[in-house]
């Protein structure tokens, strides 16, 4: 197994990791902290990709390797979004999770989700 | 071989165990130092998968700043109120079996590449010469995917917009909440007077290296705003009101001469975001010196968060 296969299913087993907390873990906080380690394993997967893809004596293929820096820049936006919609869902409800125990802010809440 | 085989081999195992661990931390404080940790080792990857561009955006972004906010939004909800909600055992084990299945699928993907792999690298070196720049990924960023970059500097902005929409009424147009910890003459105080200068030189230099070495605009931009927060944060200089004028015209001076530049294509050389013959290179500078400061601030915003204070008059 080379290193490029090595480095690709450890994104897979990131891929799984990242979506077990996000999926379990019930603090915004954490989910947001998952879904960045889910999106790392898939752009080493793309890594991955664009490693294979050498050619012209070059180390990897530099069209996806491109992208995955676009695409770590948006991560970094969404995330600075996503923590400034929480913060202030701590303003709102002096709270930090997002369950339904007031009926009247289920709505509000859970769209933030 | 085998040494850099072993060395993968502890590298992933490391990295697999740090991410298991952010995941399963009981406490928040140390999922996020694990977070940081772990994007540090991820940008070891990227040089181990020859892309040391990546490395360094990994480093700076995924590691550095995204790691900041998070210990900010941590010291923040520190007091919150509890997480009273319980997920049954049943529950984790069937997400679990089917995270695996997700990650499994993965692997078959990725242990059965295609007989001949697809590439763009023989296209992009045809080309390259032309636009004067020797680094291909900084060529992709700014010559054949340039309307991609110019959006993800807008979307940048975008962001930093909703983060200050998201301020209450009374505080709008105030100061960002970056925790200041102005301690006199503490270690703080006084690696906020040596290193921005070096800073600001290292950014420079990976801003001018960028067209031809691996670097760039958004590693020097990251540079940048890493130590303007660093300055902020020990208390040598006041985190600014988002009113300020010379704020605004910095945050979109990047997009903007891009979005020039681009449009002046049209008529040029036929194409939006095409350049003129002969001018590619110097026009590529152009855009990155002004992208490398619009993203220092955007960035150094974004980490100071949302608006907290009014603004003092």
């Amino acid at each position: 197994m080379n290193a490029a296969t090595l480095f690709g299913l450890s994104g897979a087993a990131l891929v799984g990791i990242g979506l077990y907390g996000f999926v379990t873990n019930p603090e915004p906080l954490r989910k947001i902290l998952a879904f960045n380690l889910l999106g790392s394993g898939v752009f080493l997967v793309f890594g991955v990709v664009s490693r294979r893809a050498a050619a012209s004596g070059l180390g990897g293929d530099p069209v996806p390797q491109a992208m995955v820096i676009t695409a770590i820049v948006v991560a970094f936006a969404a995330t600075a979004m996503a923590i400034a919609l929480v913060l202030r869902l701590l303003q709102e409800t002096g709270r930090s999770t997002l369950g339904a125990d007031s009926p009247g802010d289920t709505d509000r809440v859970s769209g933030n989700s | 071989m085998t040494i850099f085989a072993v060395f993968d081999i502890g590298l992933v195992v490391l990295i697999l165990g740090i991410a298991v661990s952010t995941i399963a931390a009981r406490d928040a404080f140390a999922a996020v130092i694990g977070f940081v940790v772990y994007g540090l080792l991820l940008s070891i990857a990227w040089v181990r998968l020859a892309a040391v561009d990546v490395a360094l955006t990994e480093a700076a972004i995924g590691g550095g700043m995204t790691g900041m906010l998070m210990l900010g939004a941590v010291a923040r909800l520190r007091f919150a109120g509890g997480n009273d909600i319980s997920i049954s055992l049943p529950v984790r084990f069937a997400t679990a079996v089917l995270c695996a299945l997700v990650a499994a699928g993965l692997a078959i993907a990725v242990l059965s590449p295609p007989d001949a792999i697809p590439t763009l690298a023989p296209m992009v070196m045809e080309n390259l010469a032309q636009s004067g720049l020797g680094n291909p990924v900084a060529g992709v960023l700014f010559v054949y995917r340039a309307l991609d970059t110019l959006l993800e500097k807008v979307v940048l902005i975008l962001a930093l917009l909703g983060v200050w929409s998201l301020a209450p009424d009374s505080v709008w147009g105030g100061i960002p909440g970056l925790r200041v910890y102005a301690r006199r003459s503490s270690t703080l105080t006084f690696l906020a007077q040596l290193l921005p200068p070096v800073g600001i030189v290292v950014a420079i230099y990976m801003c001018w290296v960028g067209a031809k070495e691996p670097g760039g605009a958004f590693q020097g931009g990251t540079v940048l705003a890493a130590m303007w927060l660093l300055v902020m944060i020990a208390g040598l200089k006041r985190v600014p009101s988002i009113g300020q004028p010379w704020l605004r015209p910095l945050l979109v001076v990047g997009p903007v001469i891009f979005l020039a530049i681009g449009l002046a294509g049209m008529v040029l050389a036929n194409a939006f975001l095409a350049y003129p013959p002969g001018y590619a290179k110097p026009l590529i500078v152009a855009v990155e010196v002004a992208l490398t400061l619009s993203i220092g601030v955007a960035l150094g915003l974004l980490a100071a968060g949302p608006l907290e204070q009014a603004q003092q008059q």
